[in-house]
């Protein structure tokens, strides 16, 4: 099979970028390697096609779209409360964090306070998402480099997190926890100690997985100036998050840009200046602490009051006002059957992923459903940076390259 | 005309300094402003952006489908500078018939899978792009999905052979 078939139909080849020896290039003797769609590292489906001379990356073409299931569209087609459990899917690991940012992108149009308790459980569980999401890369990541044993490690930090989710909302990992205006039920009894009991062992663990990782001289060869890219041109393609703290810039929306009175709790940027693999792998580790440590003020800060905001309009009545009051029924009976009306206009709303900047794009036109969504996910512009991280350096060093990105195949395609 | 509150604001004083006939229009609501340029001015707009007023971030290119309104599409640039912590959103309406709008390929690297995204799902060609190719649908796909009149049901084959 000639190079052009492998190829999609309609790619144009690029002039080669990367030294490769000009006889090596006029004689064909680069090789067409297709990595994917099913292979384990790529964490999904995620295809790329690399060029090779002798071992040394020349052209890499991430190829996606296996995973592209039209959320988008399919968000026209329902109201706006429907849209919640759909943000969920788009980023499986950091549901929380679609549904805050979808969320807080509608209450904006809908010009809803939300009550200070749920805007601090909503800042603890996302806090909560991101090391869920943090130890299931890290134990990914070190097992794609041969450390197994983090692995095993890591998700059993992680299945306490689950747990901590399936007490709130019922479900382990497609929660649909936060709604427009507020909460989807309330707070369930006794959390604070689950919570609690968590958290207080979770710094524990960090220095467990680093025990593991930081002294280990395959871990620190196989990552140490692996993978780096200068911090201009990351910015350039739209890399976001802890990619880019790794390159030394102390950029975090939930400092630059607070939401969820983000602005209330103390914690710090991590950053480094090395930018390679291994520089990502300790501000992913400061980060699990600085979660821990934001989780643990929300815990001891929590404020009282209702998990809910007084939008009859928009929140579904209790059960017993409905009984009682006749409002409460008729407006029962609108939102579940027609949903809510969203007056027109456009949002734009940010936040910070474990993965970087999610972006909402909302656009109303005035009726219960939204006219248009664009998600702004991380993944997909992390992962443009793909090629400018891998060409001109050995195939070996692919795996972890790509690693350290974290990216999810269904925050690309959506 | 552009409302008081839109021409007040610092980027929008300097963006008319530099060229008066590409703002079109404005809206700033929820504190975003938003700036309907002329979509023949687009790279010159996003190159002064850029290199001038530090935004050096294309967060993202996006695409609505005013169907049946004509100009039918509308570009979305999501602009974000790092040093003034600003967002800007910058839009183009582009007719429906033969749609066509520069890229801004050679301004942000970064938006070369967005645009090839909006080539993908809304049809919408970009000159200049060094890869206008479908990029989340099968090459050999017809139709525009998010477009308007795209229908979300119903079955369709994808592959010419079969």
């Amino acid at each position: 099979m000639s190079d052009s078939k492998i190829l999609r139909a309609g790619a144009t080849l690029e002039p080669l970028t990367v030294n490769a020896p000009e006889e090596h290039v006029a004689e064909r003797k680069l090789m067409t390697l297709n990595m994917g769609p099913q292979h384990p590292s790529t964490h999904g489906v995620l295809r790329v096609l690399i060029e090779l001379d002798g071992e040394t990356i020349v052209r890499a073409q991430p190829d996606i779209g296996y995973l592209h299931t039209g959320i988008e569209k399919q968000c026209e087609t329902k109201t706006y409360q429907q849209v919640v459990p759909l943000t969920d899917r788009v980023d499986y690991l950091a549901n929380l964090s679609n549904n805050l940012c979808y969320v807080l992108a509608v209450e904006k149009l809908l010009q809803l306070e939300m009550p200070p308790a749920v805007q601090w459980m909503r800042v603890m569980l996302t806090e909560l998402t991101r090391i869920n999401s943090h130890l299931v890369w890290l134990g990914t990541h070190a097992l794609d480099i041969g450390a197994m044993t983090l692995f095993f490690y890591c998700f059993r930090e992680r299945e306490n997190i689950l747990r901590i989710f399936e007490m709130f909302s019922g479900q382990r990992m497609m929660t649909s926890y936060f709604r427009i205006g507020g909460l989807a039920l309330e707070p369930p009894r006794g959390w604070e100690k689950v919570v609690g009991k968590f958290i207080d062992g979770f710094s524990g663990n960090v220095d467990q997985y680093e025990d593991l990782l930081n002294n280990n001289p395959i871990w620190k060869r196989r990552t140490q100036g692996v993978g780096s890219v200068p911090l201009e041109t990351l910015l350039d393609l739209g890399v976001t998050g802890p990619m880019i703290r790794a390159a030394g810039m102390a950029w975090d929306v939930r400092k630059s840009e607070p939401y969820s009175s983000y602005e209330k709790f103390d914690f710090r940027i991590p950053t480094l200046p090395d930018n390679d693999v291994w520089s990502r792998y300790r501000v992913r580790m400061e980060e699990l602490r600085e979660s821990a440590k934001i989780v643990k003020q929300a815990l001891l800060g929590m404020p009282s009051g209702p998990w809910q905001a007084d939008a009859p309009k928009v929140v579904l009545p209790e059960r017993e006002k409905m009984k009682t009051q006749m409002e409460a029924l008729i407006y029962h009976f609108k939102i579940v059957t027609e949903g809510f009306r969203v007056p027109p206009g456009e949002v734009f709303q940010v936040i910070e992923s474990p993965r970087g900047e999610i972006g909402y794009y909302v656009v109303s036109d005035g009726t219960a459903k939204p006219y248009r969504i664009h998600m702004r996910t991380p993944s997909f512009g992390n992962l443009q940076a793909l090629p400018a991280m891998i060409e001109g350096n050995l195939i070996a060093d692919t795996i972890a390259a790509m690693g350290s990105m974290d990216f999810v195949l269904g925050d690309v395609d959506r | 005309m552009l409302p008081d509150q839109v021409k007040e604001r610092p980027i929008v004083i300097a963006l008319e300094a530099h060229d008066a006939a590409a703002i079109t229009g404005g809206t700033y609501d929820f504190g975003q402003l938003a700036l309907q340029i002329d979509p023949a001015k687009i790279v010159s707009v996003c190159e002064f952006l850029k290199n001038s007023q530090q935004f050096i971030r294309l967060s993202a290119v996006t695409a609505l489908d005013w169907y049946p309104v004509e100009p039918r599409f509308e570009i979305v640039y999501q602009l974000h500078s790092l040093e003034r912590n600003e967002r800007l959103r910058l839009k183009c309406r582009v007719n429906g018939e033969n749609p066509e709008i520069d890229s801004v390929f050679s301004v942000w690297r970064g938006a070369d899978w967005y645009e090839r995204e909006i080539f993908d799902l809304f049809g919408v060609t970009f000159r200049n792009h060094p890869n206008m190719t479908r990029i989340l649908m099968p090459d050999e796909w017809k139709g525009n999905p998010l477009r308007k009149d795209y229908p979300v049901h119903g079955y369709k084959y994808s592959y010419p052979n079969e």
